[in-house]
Parts: C-alpha cells; sequence; structure tokens
C-alpha cells in the first residue's frame, strides 16, 4: 500500500498512473463496443468487406464531371459523388468570398443606408437554416423557372430553364497548343517582371504599375496566339431536342440550387469576419499611415489589409469548411454529392452501413485536417513576432 | 536602518550548486545560496539575468534540472507532499499582481486558508480583516481587484499571500508594475513587514529599499550571482567590473 | 461687425452652425456626403422601393390566407397561398401529438421560459428560489411530455414533430452538451498526454464530420454498437448525436475562455498552495465561463439551426411536416410559401436569440467584476 502511495505523491509518477487507468478505462470501453458489433452483425449475417466497391453501381448521375453510366462500379460513382461535392465546393466558395467582401465593405461604409441594407441582408441570411436556403433555392428554381421549350433565351446560346442551365461548350482543335505555350509564357513572364520592378524599386524608387502590365500581357499573349493558330476553339451549343436540351455545357438545377444557397448563405458570415477584420485595426494605425503622406489606397494596401488578413484568414478558411461540411446536405435535393451517392443510393442498395459511413466520414476529416494544418502553418509564419 | 532578528544558524532556504535550463538556454549556472531566518536579500541585476526565474524556483513554479534546493529542510523536487508543505510556507507576490477578478478583496484573501488550511470562515475572515488592516487598506475589503489602484492591488496581494502565515516571503519586482507615485505606499508595506522579522527574498530596481532595509544584496548576470555583499559595501565598494557598470546605469539617471 | 469679448474663463456654450447637426446634418453626413454617397444613396432607395413593394404585395396584399387548395387559393388572388399553413398549423406546431394532449405541450413551452430566466437573466429578483425550479425542470418536462404517469396517457416519439420537436431536440443537446464541453475542454487543456490526446481526437472529429454523416450513424449504425436487443427509439440516438457534437465545439469555446486567462492568475493560485481541481473550480472555470458565454450562446444558435437536418433521416420537424404537407396533391407546388414561413419561424427566434446575446455579452463587459 505504501508503494502506491509513493507513486502518489510523486509527481510524474501520479501522471503515468492517472494515464494508464485512463488508457484501460478507454480500451475496455472500445473493446465492449467492438463485441457488440460483432455480436450483432454475426446475428444479422453481416460481415465488415469493401468489396462491393468493385461492384456495378447500377444508378444513374445526372451531374458529373468524369464520364459515368450506371454499369461503373460504386467506387466509380463515390469518385463522381467526390468531384461533385468539390465542384460545388469550389463554385459556392468563389461565389461567397465575392459576395462576402463586398457586403462586409459595403457593411463599414459611412453611407447609412447602403450599410443597413447590408445588415439586415447579414441578419436575415445568417438566422435562417442553411437547409431552408437550399429548399428555398431549388423551389425557386423549379417552380418559377420556365419549361425548356419556353427557356429563358440569352443570345440564341444560354439558355434557362427549370432542367437546368445551358451555356456552351468550348471544344479544343489541332492548334491549341500554341495559346497554352503562350499562356504559360505569359505567367512565367509576369512573375519575372513582379521581380524585377521591385529590385527596381528598391534600387532607383521607380515605381511601375505591375498589376496592370502583367494583367494586359496574361491575357494579351494567348489571345495573338489564338488568332494566329486560326481561332481553334470552337463552341458547341445546346440545342432543344425534345423535352430537354443536348450538347453545351450543363448545370443542374441542384448544382445551381446548391451553389447560390451556399453561396449566398457563408457569405454572409464572410462579411462579418471581413468587417471585424477591418475593425480590428486599431485608428491609429490609419492615421499614423496617413499623416506620413500615403494616399488612402496605399494606406489600405501597406498598412490595414496586412494587419486585418491576419485577423481575417482563421475565421476565412473555418468558414470555408463549413461550407464543404455543408455541401453534404445535397442530399435534400438529389444533387449527387459524396454523401449521396456512396452514404445514399450506394449504402441503400448494398446495404453496408459501416463500410460506406467510415469512407465518407474519413475523406471528410482529412479534407478538414488538412485544410486546419495548412492554416496553423499559415498562421505561426505571420505571428507578429514578440517578445 | 531596520533591526534585524535572525538566527544566524538556521538556513530556511539551502540552495547548492542548482542549474536550470529553458530548452538549450541555460538560464541559471551553478546557483549556490543559503538564507537564514529572519534574513533579507535583495536580488537585482539587468533584465534577463534569471533572478525572476531564481526566485521562481523556490516554490516551484520554475522547475530546476540539477543541484538542490532545500526549503525548512524540506527537498524541493517531484514529491507533491514536499511542495505541499513547502507552498503553504513561502508566500508570493508577483509583478503584475495576479489577484483574482471574479473575487472581492476579502474573497481573495480568505480563499487560500479555507481551501487549503481548511480553516472555518469567519476565522479565515477575522484573519484577513487583520492582514488587511495591517497593509492600510481594510476598508476596500468589499470590493472588487478592478476597482482598487495598482497600489491597493498590490497591497491586497500582500495581505493575500501573509494569510497563509508563510515563514518566507518571496517578491518578484512588485513595484515594477506600478505608477511612479504609488510605489511608496508598497515599499513602506514591506518596510513594515521586514521589521516584523519576515525572511524574505526581494527581487527589484529600488535601491532605495535595498539600502534600507536588506542584510544582503545580490548581483545577478546572465544567470550567475557575480557579487554578494552586505548594503554598505555592495554600493560604496563593488569589487566586480560587471556589478560597477549595473551600478553605474541605475543610481545616476 | 464686432464680435462680443468675455472675460477669459467665461465663454459661453454656443450652439453649432444651422446644417451641421439635427435631422439636416445627419442627413447630409450619413447620405450625401460626397458624389458617390449620394449615388449609393439613390441606388439603395431605388433597390429598397422595389423590394418592398414586390414583397408586400406577394406576402401580404394579394395573398390568400384560407382557402381549400392551391387552385383555389389561385382563384382568389395572385399572391402567397398562405392556406397550406394556415389549414395545417396545428402539425406545424405539434407534429403529430394527439390534439387532445396538446395543453401539455404549452404548459411545458410556457414552464421551460420561467426555468430558464433565472439562467439567462442574472439580477432576477428571487432567483434562488428560481434556479430550485429550474434544476427540477427537466425531470418535470420529461413526465409531462412523454406521459405514461400520474393519469397521463403515453405519447409514442414517433409522434413527435413540428416545432416542438426542434425545440425539444435543441433545449435537450445544448444542456447535456455543456458539461460534456467543459470536460473535453479541461481535457484538452491537460498537460496529461493520453487526456490530452483522447479530447483532441474526439474533438477534432466531431467537427471534421459533417452534421449529416453522424445523423446517418444515428439511424443506421448506432444500435450495432449497443448490446445485442437494446433497441433506442430514433430520437434519444439523434439527441445522443447533437449532444456530442455540440459538445465539441462548445468544447472549443470554453478552451478559448480559458486560453484567455492570463497565466498569473495560474501562477498565483500554485503559490497560495490551491491544487489542480481547486484551481479549475474556483480560478479558472468562473472566470473562462464567464468569457464564453456569447460563444456558448452563438453554438447553441447554431445547433438549434441544424435541428433542421433531422429531416434527412425521416423525423418530422417543421420542414417534414412541410414536405408531407407539400405532398398532398391539393397543395402541390406551394413549396415557396412553407419553405419561407419556416424560414421566418426560424429568423424570429434566431434573431431574438442573438439579440439576447449582444445583451448580455454587453452587460458582463460592463459589469465591475
Amino acid at each position: 500500500m505504501t508503494f502506491l502511495n509513493s507513486l502518489w505523491r510523486n509527481e510524474k509518477s501520479r501522471e503515468l498512473l492517472i494515464q494508464v487507468v485512463v488508457l484501460i478505462c478507454i480500451g475496455w470501453f472500445l473493446s465492449w463496443l467492438v463485441a457488440n458489433v460483432d455480436a450483432n452483425f454475426k446475428a444479422l449475417g453481416k460481415d465488415i468487406s469493401f468489396e462491393f466497391l468493385f461492384i456495378p453501381a447500377g444508378y444513374d448521375i445526372n451531374q458529373y464531371l468524369i464520364d459515368y453510366n450506371n454499369r461503373d462500379s460504386h467506387l466509380r460513382a463515390g469518385i463522381v459523388g467526390l468531384l461533385n461535392t468539390g465542384l460545388v465546393a469550389f463554385f459556392g466558395i468563389i461565389l461567397a468570398t465575392f459576395l462576402g467582401v463586398t457586403i462586409g465593405i459595403i457593411r463599414l461604409s459611412k453611407n447609412w443606408l447602403a450599410s443597413k441594407i447590408a445588415y439586415w441582408y447579414v441578419e436575415f441570411t445568417r438566422n435562417v437554416p442553411i437547409l431552408l436556403h437550399i429548399l428555398l433555392w431549388h423551389g425557386i428554381i423549379i417552380n418559377t423557372l420556365p419549361h425548356p421549350k419556353q427557356a429563358i433565351n440569352l443570345a440564341d446560346v444560354s439558355f434557362l430553364s427549370n432542367r437546368g442551365f445551358y451555356i456552351p461548350k468550348p471544344l479544343t482543335e489541332n492548334g491549341i497548343e500554341l495559346v497554352y505555350l503562350f499562356f504559360v509564357i505569359g505567367i512565367i513572364f509576369s512573375i519575372l517582371f513582379f521581380k524585377y520592378s521591385k529590385k527596381k524599386q528598391d534600387e532607383t524608387g521607380i515605381q511601375y504599375p505591375v498589376f496592370w502590365i502583367n494583367l494586359f500581357v496574361i491575357i494579351s499573349l494567348p489571345l495573338i496566339a489564338f488568332f494566329i493558330s486560326g481561332m481553334p476553339i470552337s463552341l458547341e451549343i445546346p440545342a432543344l431536342k425534345g423535352f430537354n436540351f443536348k450538347g453545351g455545357m450543363y448545370m443542374s438545377p441542384e448544382l445551381a440550387a446548391l451553389t447560390f444557397a451556399l453561396g449566398i448563405y457563408t457569405a454572409a458570415f464572410i462579411a462579418e469576419i471581413v468587417r471585424a477584420g477591418i475593425l480590428a485595426v486599431d485608428k491609429g494605425q490609419r492615421e499614423a499611415a496617413e499623416s506620413i503622406g500615403l494616399k488612402p489606397s496605399k494606406v489600405m494596401k501597406l498598412v490595414v489589409l496586412p494587419q486585418a488578413r491576419r485577423v481575417i484568414i482563421p475565421p476565412l478558411t473555418s468558414q470555408y469548411l463549413n461550407l464543404t461540411k455543408n455541401s453534404s446536405l445535397a442530399i435534400a435535393i438529389g444533387y449527387m454529392d459524396l454523401v449521396a451517392t456512396l452514404g445514399g443510393i450506394s449504402l441503400n442498395q448494398t446495404g453496408r452501413e459501416m463500410e460506406t459511413m467510415v469512407i465518407v466520414m474519413l475523406i471528410y476529416l482529412s479534407v478538414s485536417l488538412s485544410i486546419s494544418s495548412l492554416m496553423n502553418w499559415y498562421n505561426n509564419r505571420v505571428k507578429l513576432v514578440g517578445r | 536602518m531596520v533591526t534585524n532578528k535572525k538566527s544566524p544558524s538556521k538556513p530556511v532556504i539551502e540552495i547548492k550548486e542548482m542549474h536550470k535550463w529553458f530548452g538549450t538556454f541555460h538560464v541559471l549556472k551553478n546557483i549556490s545560496l543559503k538564507v537564514n531566518q529572519g534574513e533579507r536579500i535583495v536580488i537585482c541585476g539587468p533584465s534577463g539575468s534569471g533572478k525572476s526565474t531564481l526566485i521562481r524556483c523556490i516554490n516551484r513554479l520554475e522547475v530546476h534540472q540539477k543541484g538542490d534546493i532545500i526549503v525548512n529542510d524540506t527537498e524541493l523536487s517531484g514529491d507533491l507532499k514536499n511542495l505541499e508543505a513547502i507552498r503553504s510556507d513561502v508566500g508570493m507576490v508577483f509583478q503584475s499582481f495576479n489577484l483574482f477578478p471574479h473575487l472581492s478583496v476579502l474573497e481573495n484573501c480568505t480563499l487560500a486558508p479555507i481551501w487549503v488550511r481548511g480553516m472555518p470562515k469567519k476565522e479565515a475572515n477575522d484573519l484577513a480583516m487583520e492582514l488587511l488592516t495591517r497593509v492600510k487598506i481594510p476598508e476596500q475589503a468589499q470590493k472588487f481587484p478592478g476597482q482598487l489602484s495598482g497600489g491597493q492591488q498590490q497591497r491586497v496581494a500582500i495581505a493575500r499571500s501573509l494569510c497563509m502565515q508563510p515563514k518566507i516571503m518571496l517578491f518578484d519586482e512588485p513595484t515594477s508594475a506600478l505608477d511612479p507615485e504609488m510605489i511608496k505606499e508598497v515599499l513602506d508595506t514591506m518596510i513594515e513587514l521586514a521589521e516584523t522579522g519576515m525572511t524574505m527574498l526581494v527581487v527589484t530596481h529600488e535601491m532605495g529599499f535595498a539600502k534600507k532595509v536588506a542584510d544582503s544584496v545580490i548581483f545577478m548576470d546572465e544567470g550567475e550571482i557575480i557579487e554578494q555583499n552586505n548594503p554598505k559595501s555592495f554600493f560604496t565598494n563593488p569589487k566586480n567590473e560587471r556589478t560597477k557598470l549595473f551600478l553605474s546605469q541605475i543610481l545616476n539617471h | 461687425m464686432n464680435p462680443e469679448t468675455y472675460k477669459p474663463g467665461s465663454y459661453p456654450n454656443l450652439p453649432p452652425p444651422i446644417g451641421t447637426v439635427g435631422v439636416y446634418g445627419w442627413i447630409r453626413n450619413n447620405l450625401f456626403s460626397s458624389l458617390s454617397n449620394s449615388l449609393l444613396t439613390l441606388l439603395s432607395v431605388t433597390l429598397l422601393y422595389y423590394l418592398i413593394d414586390g414583397i408586400i404585395g406577394w406576402f401580404i396584399l394579394d395573398a390568400v390566407f384560407d382557402a381549400n387548395s392551391k387552385i383555389e387559393c389561385r382563384k382568389i388572388d395572385g399572391g402567397a397561398c398562405w392556406a397550406v399553413i394556415t389549414r395545417r398549423i396545428g402539425q406545424f406546431v405539434y407534429g403529430f401529438y394527439p390534439e387532445a394532449e396538446r395543453w401539455r405541450i404549452d404548459i411545458t413551452f410556457y414552464g421551460m421560459f420561467v426555468a430558464f430566466a433565472p439562467l439567462l437573466y442574472p439580477d432576477l429578483p428571487k432567483r434562488k428560489y428560481l434556479l430550485w425550479f429550474s434544476g427540477i425542470f427537466p425531470v418535470l418536462a420529461y413526465l409531462f411530455v412523454n406521459g405514461g404517469y400520474l393519469g397521463l396517457s403515453k405519447v409514442d416519439y414517433n409522434l413527435f414533430g413540428g416545432f416542438m420537436l426542434t425545440v425539444i431536440i435543441g433545449i435537450t443537446g445544448i444542456v447535456c452538451s455543456l458539461p460534456i464541453g467543459i470536460v473535453l475542454a479541461l481535457g484538452r487543456q491537460s498537460k496529461l498526454t493520453v487526456v490530452r490526446t483522447l479530447s483532441v481526437c474526439f474533438i477534432e472529429f466531431m467537427r471534421g464530420v459533417p452534421l449529416i454523416t453522424l445523423l446517418f450513424v444515428a439511424s443506421s449504425m448506432l444500435n450495432y454498437f449497443m448490446p445485442p436487443g437494446t433497441n433506442f427509439s430514433i430520437l434519444v440516438r439523434v439527441i445522443i448525436m447533437f449532444t456530442f457534437f455540440s459538445a465539441a465545439y462548445i468544447a472549443e469555446v470554453i478552451r478559448g475562455g480559458i486560453q484567455a486567462i492570463p497565466k498569473g492568475q495560474y501562477e498565483a493560485a500554485d503559490a497560495l498552495g490551491l491544487n489542480y481541481w481547486q484551481t479549475t473550480r474556483y480560478i479558472t472555470l468562473p472566470q473562462a465561463m464567464k468569457i464564453s458565454i456569447p460563444g456558448i450562446v452563438n453554438t447553441f444558435i447554431g445547433l438549434y439551426k441544424d435541428t433542421t437536418l433531422v429531416v434527412v433521416i425521416g423525423l418530422l420537424d417543421p420542414l417534414g411536416i412541410g414536405r408531407a404537407s407539400l405532398a398532398d396533391t391539393k397543395w402541390n407546388g406551394l413549396s415557396i410559401e412553407v419553405y419561407l414561413f419556416v424560414a421566418l419561424f426560424f429568423f424570429i427566434s434566431c434573431l431574438a436569440m442573438s439579440r439576447y446575446s449582444l445583451w448580455l455579452e454587453k452587460k458582463l463587459n460592463t459589469d465591475h467584476k
């Protein structure tokens, strides 16, 4: 007994003892869970195997980035689902960022009316659950847009109907290589020019309008190549055949509804983050910058935004992650994302709840954790140096 | 000069060849020190010299990696019972006061006696009021730390430590965070404490206090004890070059 | 003109020039201070006009509030057909809870406000007595709503639905997740590697997966982890998942609160001889919880909104009731009205809660504590 007592008295051994006890308890609990699963599975005649991934899926997916038909395996269906998740996350993040930053800046405007409108936009959007946004947008698109036969017609090349959006699809032909080459040359030039102009500024103080020059080069070089090689891009125009359109690039109403809903919902949160970030920079900073003669645009670029960036980026990344996780609600309107394919139809057809859910959760978990660690790395890099 | 009642044959703190590292940084080098009961020691030195770290090692807020620290005949080690005994006998006053903002002044003082020594509430309250009177702010008992001035807060911090009836008091730059007009009231409290025979180790830049009260002044630089002497010899006749340099920087500006 | 001369120290307080203050001044400064500002104002006013005109028209002026079917609605007027709501309002609020027993829900609902009042409003008079009621309220509510005792008929969980279900899942989830969240937060800050790793793993897992996957697990897989033969109602399983999910987020909020406490507080507690549990109970948690309250209320608002997800696994929350209504051929195609109604409910309740949170934050910041 006194041996245990002396173990308890010593700081290090006490910590070790507690941890051993905790490990034992957790271990016992986990083994109890496994035993239960085992017993239940035996009773139901189920087993754990991932072979189902390779049998044909047998269902259709209407929005896909890679080729897919219903004879492809569940694995391929899952990959299509994953790509669809990425697709909606990509569009959603772009929309949310642009909209969010704009609204955030309007919120900071001195114009009382504009700022109040932005305020109420944020309040209305934030306080309604995301699922409701998705269902509402889907309802609006399905119920108010016309049938394909009476589709809204944009210059005879784009069409909006309640079966989806169609825009022309660019097809590349021979000679496209020159355009790619010139594009790459443009990028390389921009990087080199950026470095050169910095050096020039350090040495002589002369400043070049780097941004505009680079933009011009990146756009004009490929354009020149495009015309030189005889315009090697043609457009496949969608055409009405029967009850729906064929050809062109297709965005299903589900994808559109999901993108709008996620973009608008997340934009409200991003607006608040941007606003808080800019307000977090002390007013004195702006005053000091102006008193040394910097113009308002330079004050923003050199003093306010670098400091605001530090405060904005972590919660911003967190919102991007939220958007990606919220995209899993796609199943509510029938958009075939990762959860709807593997965790939805595949799960129902094969009955493999355990395996599919584990795969789906692991994928989301790895995305989350990698973005988090990326963000931690960024945070450490931009930390303000202190004592 | 404040008279002292010390028993020269009984060291209450004994540090033998103590070393401490922060990671790979060797912050305390071969520290050897004896403090007798009732002695008042002032430790000074440039910032980064390790003086705060030294006294924080004595109540194990920092852990030393080599050497021995013996407080009241108890060795400071990983043994938790020993640590509890030592911490009950050693009080500490911090540079940033560290009063508990969600408790009243009185509750700040009675928290430890009630929960660590198991004192009944009335007894703890009486003890706290007695000590608050001693530091001359009994009327602030029901107020909260946020309502007090810096000097008042530090005096409450002193009273709070004294409520545990320690035998040794450690002071880590107690006046460095105070506005100049409040330094005197805190120093006066510390002088009065010294007059009662408390063993005190004080890290400070207040050389006036050292001259008045200290039995011994220690100069530390870069983790080592460079010089230790009685105040008279220390200030008028420093032996080491670095001591001379330091004294010239702080005494004449 | 001769300026008035005054002795130094006796200059009177004069009013400012006209046009710089008052209504006119405010309009000039805030709406028309520059060309771009004025344009913005005109743009905003135009936007508002069209918006409000359209909304009021569709929502109220042209709307039909009672009819037998969508077709009938359209015959009467062209705006929103609110009849789908008014005819089914009972289901939207109570789900399929027996009509004769609905008074039990009403009493429990009002009782809930009484139970929460002392927790949410720290200055309430007679707070001590009300807190006793708050303590036993959960048990009372369970008995009352569930039934089967004291002569009250038992109501099966499958009949729960509508806004009542939202409130039950939300409130139970948040109340249960708070203690778990505190434990997780303390665990994450622990010096013990094993405890810290376990807490981190749990928290990161719950925060890394979408809630819908957890609900799928609750509906299809959770039973496998229990000894063969146990059968929890789907409602209980869902509440368990919500609790764990919310606990992870609350743990992060509280951890932020703990980290905001200056290190000196711990050192002072150590120096006074307080051990880990005493320090946690008297120093760390009181301060951390106070700082965390706005974050906790925000997490609750998020949880409350997330309860809508249960429609995907077949529970009849307001969205589920809405979908069931839309499936009726009488009301087919009225999805916008149904969803807008549910959206309005959430908007009003969430707005109220976030207003409360702002009020509480301000109150705590100005308290001298």
